[in-house]
């Protein structure tokens, strides 16, 4: 029979409106301030940790909503902003360094719901606001770093040049070099002179030594590049952690900001921008004893360091690669089921593990980790103090030349190995950072503005709404519908969907997508109408409008998908945001004007004799 | 039923395609001129400015700061509470020739003279832009690719001529918003920038749907010129196209005059959007393909050999 759908079909779009309901659900329940407590390496979240939050709220006379204890992590919700930095702060000090304590936003979304896995839509920084990080910035170790690169830039040049030197160094802002002959002097000042710009090159003959001494433009470049690469770090590792929209800035000489929008599992966060995790590979000096190095007497050209597993490993001074060099890392298990790290390198890092590798094939080669650890404590001049930790985890021996992708394992946990490939991915920080203050903010829009802007999208529905219905009746009626259950069906899907963040450019593509349901519905409508202008009977016209208006409406659809696919896979921050609402709302909408309409239209007119069509 | 636009006849859109090509043209011109001269003014986002944080000691009420600010040439400000109800983050547009220390004192002062209560200074500092350089580059590169793809899904599902018409009425639309900023001097944000993103997906629509109507009336009709063709088919798509923009632009006029100031820009290229579009639709799209010499045989459905044909018969 003409226009009528078949029960699974009806069964079909219910299913779909009722899912979609369920998850879109949670969005009318509001959010928690909370504090998020998670445990580091070393540590694991218990009852007994549960027990001293508890009692250091008691004391502070602050009574939870609720604390919720889950996977190594402690979720206290509060009732206000002030109790929440309170007993952040209270938390903090009680617990120490040992555990990760963040603030949070936590969705009450009641159990039921919850049980499900249905959460609210995520809203952006712009429309809600979020957690604040302000951090400061080593400036020290960075200038060290960048002078370190330097000293061996000098050292292979001269080398090249075959200038002998008894030594090259840094002190403070200046790299030294002392020359072994005057004749080797004369040629490394011949050489040397001018050579590198920013730097000044001081000379005293009588103790053969050449000092290149940074200008004051160059040092103040050289911050400047520390910082904005610092910048670009951060955003890359938040990206990482599916973080949408951020803000990662630089604020005055020193510092960064960055604010993530509300709710996500700011501790790890927290971990990761503040991690200066990176790696170094370096060949094992096996032909020296450990014990003679551990008593102080470590031979020349090679470093001991402790090893994780405990016991310490001599290794050889050069590098053979850094961290620098790795384009991609990737967490996995090994056949053992113990947790790995996969490393593709770049040319140039395949080409040095390649040749290091291809002479020593049969000795053992190291893992070294280097990370920064805060001291809490700063010096005299108001920085703050890092300590440099380095550890081996791991010593292989090397079976075969190695090219540019392989793997490393000795780590922890699944945590620690996803927590690597993700710091080793988004590239190292030039300098250690430090959090040195977290809050929260509000929404940047400020909440009138949006209130006045959600306003005005009500009046602008209602008043599509009401010329629906007078334009086309009662099929403008099973239109509105199909344009009310769209926003139920966009919002369901963004809750579904875990990256999914609604801004105001995220609304602009929903209002443009609406645009579009509307569209086809005014496609069909009029195609319904010219066929009864042609003389078709009512059910014709209804089964070939439809059918004349799919092939428009597909390819318009489509098109304006396929851009959307685009923005999503080249774009970043708020063009990605834009593409990922543009490209739900473009399925949604296809779905309600094309098949929820017609199941509306065909159980009203459907498969009846009628004489008129109300359109 | 109620109708719009009454069809009966068929309008010569083509006929005054010489006239929209000068129209264009110098809009067009004019645009990339001020691009060029002025350039576009840059929002907060794009160029960072000076973060100050004060303290209140009650609830500060921030719809008050931001009118005090805007009342004294401190437009677009972003006041937003920090940490908790008292406590206020501005971050300001820099200032030209004026040191951060003056604007910071001159802020404080117009903040303290709103109110009764006592105003704190915590912190003043410069900020950085928020999106980097990776933002307008990859910006750049993701709507070019975006107009390459639609330009070969179009020219698959059409012809060639249509496919470029498309394309162009595209890059027009896009230029023309940017240039309206340009000219104006309205301040280009994030806002505005997703705007214009949505100006791209509604003229993409816009033009397809008319593009879907030339190609069917090209295989319906039998007779007349590709110009009476065009002209047809732009007639029937006219109810149409007249009613979605009319719906579009209620949409817009709201936003335009009730959605406060945060919207404005937003609101405004949107609503130059939709028209532009709309024009762009029938006489860049469609006149650009005529003048390229779309036809009906371009047009007409490839004859297709059945599948299995040619095959033997299964034994």
């Amino acid at each position: 029979m003409l226009n009528k759908f078949p029960l699974w079909k009806n069964l079909m779009v219910i299913a779909i409106l009722v899912i979609a309901g369920v998850y879109a659900l949670p969005n009318l329940y509001g959010e928690d301030f909370a504090v998020q407590v998670s445990a580091t390496r070393t540590t694991s979240i218990d009852t007994q940790v549960m027990g001293r939050v508890e009692d250091t709220l008691a004391e502070l006379d602050i009574a939870p909503k609720s604390i919720v204890m889950e996977e190594d992590q402690l979720l206290i919700r509060l009732s206000s902003d002030n109790e929440q930095l309170k007993a952040r702060e209270a938390i903090m000090q009680e617990l120490g360094t040992d555990y990760v304590v963040a603030l949070n936003l936590a969705p009450a979304t009641p159990d039921w719901l919850a049980a499900l896995g249905a959460t609210p839509m995520k809203l952006g920084l712009d429309l809600r606001g979020g957690v604040h990080f302000l951090m400061e910035v080593d400036m020290n170790e960075a200038m060290r770093k960048i002078l370190g690169q330097m000293r061996d830039t000098v050292r292979t040049e001269l080398r090249e040049e075959r200038i002998r030197y008894t030594s090259i160094e840094r002190r403070d802002d200046d790299i030294v070099v002392t020359l072994r002959t005057t004749e080797d002097y004369q040629a490394a000042e011949n050489y040397l002179d001018g050579l590198y710009e920013g730097y000044t090159l001081l000379e005293d003959e009588a103790a053969r030594t050449l000092t290149l001494r940074m200008t004051e433009t160059k040092i103040e470049e050289t911050r400047d590049y520390a910082i904005s690469q610092n910048v670009t770090i951060l955003r890359n590792r938040v990206n990482e952690l599916g973080v949408a929209e951020p803000l990662v800035q630089r604020q005055g000489a020193e510092r960064i900001v960055v604010q993530l929008p509300g709710v996500q599992d700011t501790a790890r966060a927290k971990e990761i921008l503040g991690a200066t995790a990176t790696l170094e590979f370096r060949l094992v000096d096996d032909q020296n004893s450990v014990r003679e190095a551990e008593m102080g007497r470590v031979p020349f050209g090679s470093e001991l360091y402790p090893n994780r597993n405990g016991g310490n490993v001599l290794l050889k001074e050069d590098v053979i690669l850094t961290g620098d060099h790795i384009v991609n890392a990737n967490s996995g298990f090994d056949e053992n089921q113990r947790p790995q790290v996969n490393i593709s390198l770049d040319g140039v890092g395949g080409d040095k593990m390649s040749l290091a590798t291809r002479d020593n094939v049969g000795k053992p080669m190291a893992t070294l980790f280097i990370e920064f650890k805060t001291t809490g404590e700063r010096d005299q001049e108001g920085d703050i103090i890092f300590e440099r930790h380095e550890e081996v985890i791991n010593v292989a021996t090397i079976q075969a030349r190695l090219g540019s992708s392989f793997r490393i394992t000795g780590l922890d946990s699944v945590q620690e190995a996803q927590n690597l490939a993700l710091l080793l991915r988004a590239g190292a920080l030039i300098a250690p950072i430090q959090i040195v203050e977290e809050r929260t903010v509000g929404p940047s829009l400020g909440q009138e503005n949006i209130n006045m802007g959600i306003q005005a999208i009500v009046w602008g529905f209602v008043l599509v709404l009401a010329f629906m219905v007078m334009y086309y009746k009662k099929f403008g009626m099973v239109a509105n519908l199909a344009l009310a259950t769209n926003l139920i069906l966009i919002v369901g899907v963004m809750s579904m969907i875990p990256g999914a963040t609604l801004t105001l450019p995220g609304m602009a593509g929903i209002v443009l997508t609406v645009g579009m349901a509307v569209d086809a519905n005014v496609l069909i409508f009029e195609r319904i109408r010219e066929e009864i202008k042609a003389k078709r009977s009512p059910q014709q016209a209804i089964h070939h409008g439809y059918d004349s208006a799919l092939s428009t409406i597909a390819d318009a659809n489509v098109t304006t998908l396929i851009a959307a696919i685009i923005l999503f896979a080249i774009g970043t921050g708020p063009i990605k945001g834009f593409a990922v609402t543009l490209a739900i709302g473009i399925v949604t909408s296809m779905f309600t004007s094309i098949v929820g309409t017609r199941a509306v239209v065909n159980a009203i007119w459907g498969g009846k004799r009628i004489d008129k069509l109300s359109v | 039923m109620h109708e719009l636009i009454k069809t009966d006849k068929t309008i010569p859109f083509m006929r005054f395609r010489m006239v929209a090509w000068i129209f264009s043209g110098l809009l067009l011109i004019a645009s990339i001129a001020s691009l060029a001269i002025n350039q576009l003014n840059w929002g907060l986002d794009f160029t960072g400015g000076t973060v100050i944080e004060v303290g209140y000691e009650r609830e500060a009420d921030l719809s008050e700061i931001r009118t005090t600010l805007d009342a004294n040439g401190f437009s677009g400000a972003v006041v937003q509470n920090f940490g908790t109800q008292q406590d206020v983050l501005i971050r300001i547009e820099p200032q030209e020739g004026v040191k951060a220390q003056e604007v910071g004192d001159n802020i404080l002062n117009l903040l303290r003279a709103a109110t009764d209560e006592e105003v704190t200074m915590r912190r003043i500092e410069f900020v950085g832009p928020n999106v980097g350089d990776q933002l307008t580059q990859q910006g750049g590169l993701a709507m070019l690719t975006a107009l390459i793809c639609i330009l070969i899904y179009i020219a698959f599902r059409f012809e060639w001529r249509l496919a470029l018409g498309a394309v162009g009425a595209l890059a027009h639309d896009v230029i023309l918003t940017l240039g309206l900023f340009s000219i104006l001097g309205l301040e280009f944000d994030l806002t505005v920038l997703a705007a214009l993103l949505a100006v791209i997906g509604y003229s993409i629509n816009d033009t397809v749907v008319v593009s879907d109507r030339i190609r069917e009336n090209f295989r319906k009709f039998r007779k007349g010129s590709s110009e009476e063709i065009i002209n047809g088919a732009l007639t029937d798509t006219m109810s149409r196209t007249v009613i979605t923009s009319l719906t579009t632009v209620l949409v817009l006029f709201a936003l335009f005059f009730l959605g406060g100031a945060l919207i404005h820009g937003f609101a405004t290229a949107l609503l130059f959007g939709v028209f532009i579009g709309t024009y762009s639709s029938v006489y860049i799209a469609s006149s650009l393909a005529l003048a390229l010499g779309v036809s009906r045989e371009d047009l007409m459905p490839p004859e297709v050999e059945k599948e299995g044909e040619d095959l033997d018969p299964m034994p």
